[in-house]
């Protein structure tokens, strides 16, 4: 039905969705976990906030766990060198994601204030360290990664855990932290009680957090642009070619990452949009406008997800250590067969999925009061 | 590879995966059960079968969310420790997982929340709906996870692509329609009912030994006595040995379970008992049942069951016929359009991961003596005492269940369940004996396909990431701390939840001590 080289291009935009998918249903979810010591301050106002998420945190975390599917089943070579290469950042990042369903759901199976502390920091942990860790992940991404493969196409990775902080991709790892808080305070502006004390905090430290994500974002963009960061493809690549990543060859180049721009500047669209919806977040949180300000913390999410993707095209994980191991959209993929038989797949369980999520949405709506909270057996 | 790493990856594989499977046969089959109670309140009306409902529903929330959490590490675990297993056979193996993930994961996910959380937002039968789904969803993860394990077990429908150095598809029908996979979901998730019905029927003994919710035990007890009847038999009569003919190595595990060290004369006896000894190759007293094993391997009289000793020479051929292949790829390597290599490959490639084993002890396969060969061919023999009497464990639990309900269904019938007490310790000291055979049946499915992670494709020492066993360490100290931590806790909510018993919250109606009374429904209190 479709050639190979459409197929590709469309499982690289798919997993652009599976990502942004995640990171705008469950964003919030991470987000609200991050800030749910600080917004909140007594064990009511807690489980207020914890039970805004209760009933949906999930679902939105199988975006996570199918994104993790569908790399694997679409870009075999990105789930087998980027997961075992980043192998503590992973073990980190799935203890943390640990943590999060068991606080959730032990914390208010006791009393005592000492056990119901212990979670919520526990909760915290399960928000804001996967939050970090995916954002140093994509600068790591963005930088390229250690490793290489021989003839067997066996990767060999070439680093540790802390080379994977550097400057950059901390900066990244605050982006995603702050853009992910951002978008977890306006989820509470509209969930909690309107006007009491977590909705005041909530707005707070959502204007912050939607000041830190455009600070931060420009300031990526900066680095992207001006920095020692990218990589330019000196053969031309065949976009039919079979996935092998030995025939591609690559080199360093600083720059690079813009030159998509120059030649398609309707990619464009991608970052205006993140500033612009990190601004309308500002500006909906500040004038008490709330389903705008999730809406534009949703949409500044989409649009910074899709610059990282945009801005790599049509590479999906380079090699800083070996440019010609690079994998990109044309040579990592799976065979056209597995591509289209889930595509196939996708297009009819994909709608379906959204049919009965909005339907789980659509029941739960409503804001969580702390009067809730007190009488609902059924809450955490 | 280093083979440090390659054990401490299958260590942590087994102690992550062993770990997960605590809790999702509960899962499977309490999901169904609460199913069942819940339908008997909405046909039924009577307020006690929603206390039953929401009881269990709390108990299966406990046991629940570790099989989530425990899951996430599964679902990357074959990208972090076992990357070249990852990319030789992500074509295949990665579909069902991402079809697991969207089929399945998002509807039991999303509709668990819904469970918990809408008891008064929707009405009784939505709610009902919302449970179906749940146990739906949970069902349907196992099916695909398990179409992903079977084609593991017997890898049909695709084949090698030296240009891309993996394994492609080539008929998905044949990996999704795999026998072994079929025969495995069902095995899988009848066990799951099992473990689920003696975990109702256990609790629900100890509530009456103690004379304590007796109306809400008594009527669990019924719904575990049948359910577990119907289940326990299907375990057992649709148990996993409808794909032992299928594959080489499917024969090998066979053998190794019943220690057959040679093909006997057909129809070949069923070894009950006997003490396998590996050096010596042949099983000390045996005791034996002519005939048996012949009828249920290959269902007839006539048809040999092969033993380990020919099945190992069957492998020294494969081995000797791979390094042709062997030999081809790396020609094609460098040469990809090389014709006559081309040819050699096409016609030796069903053997290409015979050839591999070799790697184990010679960096190049092609420069293996016929003498290394025939001693490699002896890597296709599992650990056979550990197959044997894991798979003696667990077929006698089996067939315990079945006694279990199959006693338990006749006093239910009686209506003496509630009152038998030395049944009811029975019943209770049972609990543990489901996951115990679970856990067993994993090891004999995982341990009897060794040496391959692809049956004849993939060696499992070739399969891993290349990690550092220090990062190894690392992982395997900090799954087993966190994972012990969580369990400890898990087990004290459990008993917590099951002190405190089903009559915990304001709206549920007062015990119910006797058959008789009906109970009026509280107002939910605002």
């Amino acid at each position: 039905m479709f050639d190979y080289e459409t197929l590709r291009v469309i499982w690289w935009a798919l997993l652009g969705v599976l990502l942004i998918g995640f990171a705008v249903t469950d964003g919030f979810d991470l987000g609200v976990a991050s800030l749910l010591p600080f917004v909140a301050r007594n064990d009511a106002e807690r489980r207020m906030v914890i039970n805004s998420v209760g009933p949906t945190w999930e679902g939105n975390q199988v975006w996570f766990i199918t994104g993790g599917g569908a790399i694997f089943a679409a870009w075999p070579f990105v789930y087998a060198v980027s997961f075992s290469g980043f192998y503590l950042a992973m073990f980190l990042l799935l203890a943390a994601l640990i943590l999060r369903p068991v606080g959730f759901k032990y914390r208010s199976k006791r009393p005592d204030a000492a056990w119901r502390s212990r979670w919520d920091w526990a909760l915290f942990v399960g928000g804001f360290v996967p939050a970090l860790v995916f954002g140093v992940a994509v600068g790591n991404v963005l930088l390229g990664a250690p490793f290489r493969l021989d003839s067997d196409l066996r990767s060999f990775y070439e680093g540790g855990l802390l080379g994977l902080f550097t400057p950059f991709a901390l900066l990244c790892g605050l982006l995603s932290v702050a853009m992910l808080a951002l978008h977890g305070a306006t989820w509470l502006t509209f969930k909690v009680e309107r006007g009491g004390p977590v909705h005041r905090r909530a707005r707070s430290f959502g204007a912050v957090a939607a000041i830190l994500t455009l600070l931060l974002f420009a300031g990526g963009g900066l680095y992207v642009a001006f920095g020692d960061i990218g990589y330019h493809m000196q053969s031309v690549a065949d976009p039919l070619g079979q996935s092998n990543p030995l025939r591609t060859t690559t080199q360093h180049l600083a720059g690079a990452w813009i030159s998509n721009y120059a030649l398609h500047p309707w990619m464009l669209i991608a970052p205006v949009l993140g500033i612009g919806g990190a601004v309308l977040a500002f500006v909906g949180i500040t004038v008490g406008a709330e389903k705008s300000s999730f809406g534009g913390s949703a949409l500044a999410i989409t649009g910074i997800i899709a610059t990282v993707g945009l801005s790599m095209f049509p590479y999906i994980l380079p090699s800083s250590i070996d440019a010609h191991s690079s994998l990109t959209v044309w040579n990592a993929s799976s065979t056209p067969a597995t591509l289209g038989l889930m595509l196939f797949v996708t297009a009819i369980l994909l709608p379906i999925v959204l049919l009965y999520t909005s339907w789980a949405f659509k029941v739960m709506w409503g804001r969580v009061t702390t009067a809730d909270v007190a009488t609902n057996p059924d809450f955490y | 590879m280093d083979p440090g790493v390659v054990d401490l990856s299958r260590l942590q594989f087994a102690l992550t995966a062993l770990y997960h499977f605590l809790f999702v046969p509960l899962t499977l089959g309490l999901s169904f059960m609460l199913v069942i109670m819940e339908a008997v309140y909405v046909m039924t009306d009577r307020p006690i079968w929603r206390v039953i409902t929401r009881f269990w529903s709390k108990l299966f929330a406990i046991n629940f969310v570790l099989g989530v959490a425990t899951g996430l590490t599964m679902e990357f675990q074959f990208g972090t420790n076992w990357s070249y297993f990852s990319h030789y056979v992500g074509d295949i193996f990665g579909a069902p997982l991402a079809i697991e993930g969207l089929m399945a994961f998002f509807l039991e996910a999303t509709f668990v929340g819904l469970m918990f959380f809408g008891w008064n937002k929707m009405s009784k039968l939505a709610h009902l709906g919302v449970t179906f789904m749940v146990a739906l969803g949970t069902n349907l993860s196992a099916l695909w996870i398990l179409v992903a394990n079977g084609w593991m077990q017997n890898p049909a429908g695709a084949t090698f692509n030296p240009e891309t150095m993996r394994m492609e598809i080539s008929d998905f029908g044949t990996v999704l329609f795999n026998p072994i996979a079929q025969a495995k979901f069902v095995h899988t998730v009848s066990a799951g009912y099992v473990c689920a019905a003696v975990f109702v029927l256990g609790i629900s003994a100890l509530y009456l030994l103690r004379g304590k919710y007796v109306g809400v035990a008594k009527r669990s007890m019924a719904v575990a006595a049948a359910f577990g009847l119907a289940s326990s038999l299907s375990v057992v009569v649709l148990g996993d040995e409808s794909g032992y003919a299928l594959t080489d190595n499917q024969k090998m595990k066979l053998a190794a379970i019943e220690a057959a060290w040679h093909t006997a004369p057909a129809p070949a006896g069923i070894t009950l008992i006997g003490i396998p000894d590996v050096a010596a190759r042949t099983t000390r007293y045996a005791v034996e049942v002519p005939w048996v094993l012949g009828l249920i391997a290959t269902r007839s009289l006539d048809t040999e069951v092969t033993g380990m000793s020919e099945l190992v020479l069957k492998a020294q051929e494969r081995i000797t016929s791979g390094v042709v292949a062997y030999d081809a790829v790396q020609k094609l390597k460098t040469d990809p359009t090389n014709v006559r290599e081309r040819a050699r490959f096409e016609l030796h490639k069903r053997d290409l991961g015979y050839a591999l084993l070799l790697k184990a002890h010679v960096a190049d396969p092609r420069l293996a003596s016929p003498k290394l060969i025939a001693v490699t061919a002896w890597d296709v023999v599992p650990n056979v005492p550990l197959m044997f009497w894991s798979f003696r464990a667990m077929a006698f639990i089996g067939f315990y269940m079945i006694a279990l309900f199959a006693t338990a269904f006749v006093l239910a019938s009686l209506r003496r369940h509630d009152s038998t007490r030395w049944f009811l310790r029975i019943a209770l000291y049972s609990i543990p004996l489901p996951w115990i055979a679970i856990e067993l049946g994993w090891m004999l499915a995982e341990i009897g396909r060794q040496p391959w992670a692809i049956e004849g494709v993939l060696p499992t020492f070739l399969a891993t990431s290349t990690l550092s066993v220090a990062a190894l360490w690392t992982t395997i100290i900090g799954f087993t701390v966190l994972y012990g931590a969580l369990a400890v806790i898990e087990v004290r909510l459990m008993i917590a939840a099951i002190r405190k018993g089903p009559f915990e919250h304001v709206d549920d109606p007062v015990p119910d001590q006797s058959d008789t009374v009906v109970v009026p429904i509280l107002p939910v209190a605002a």
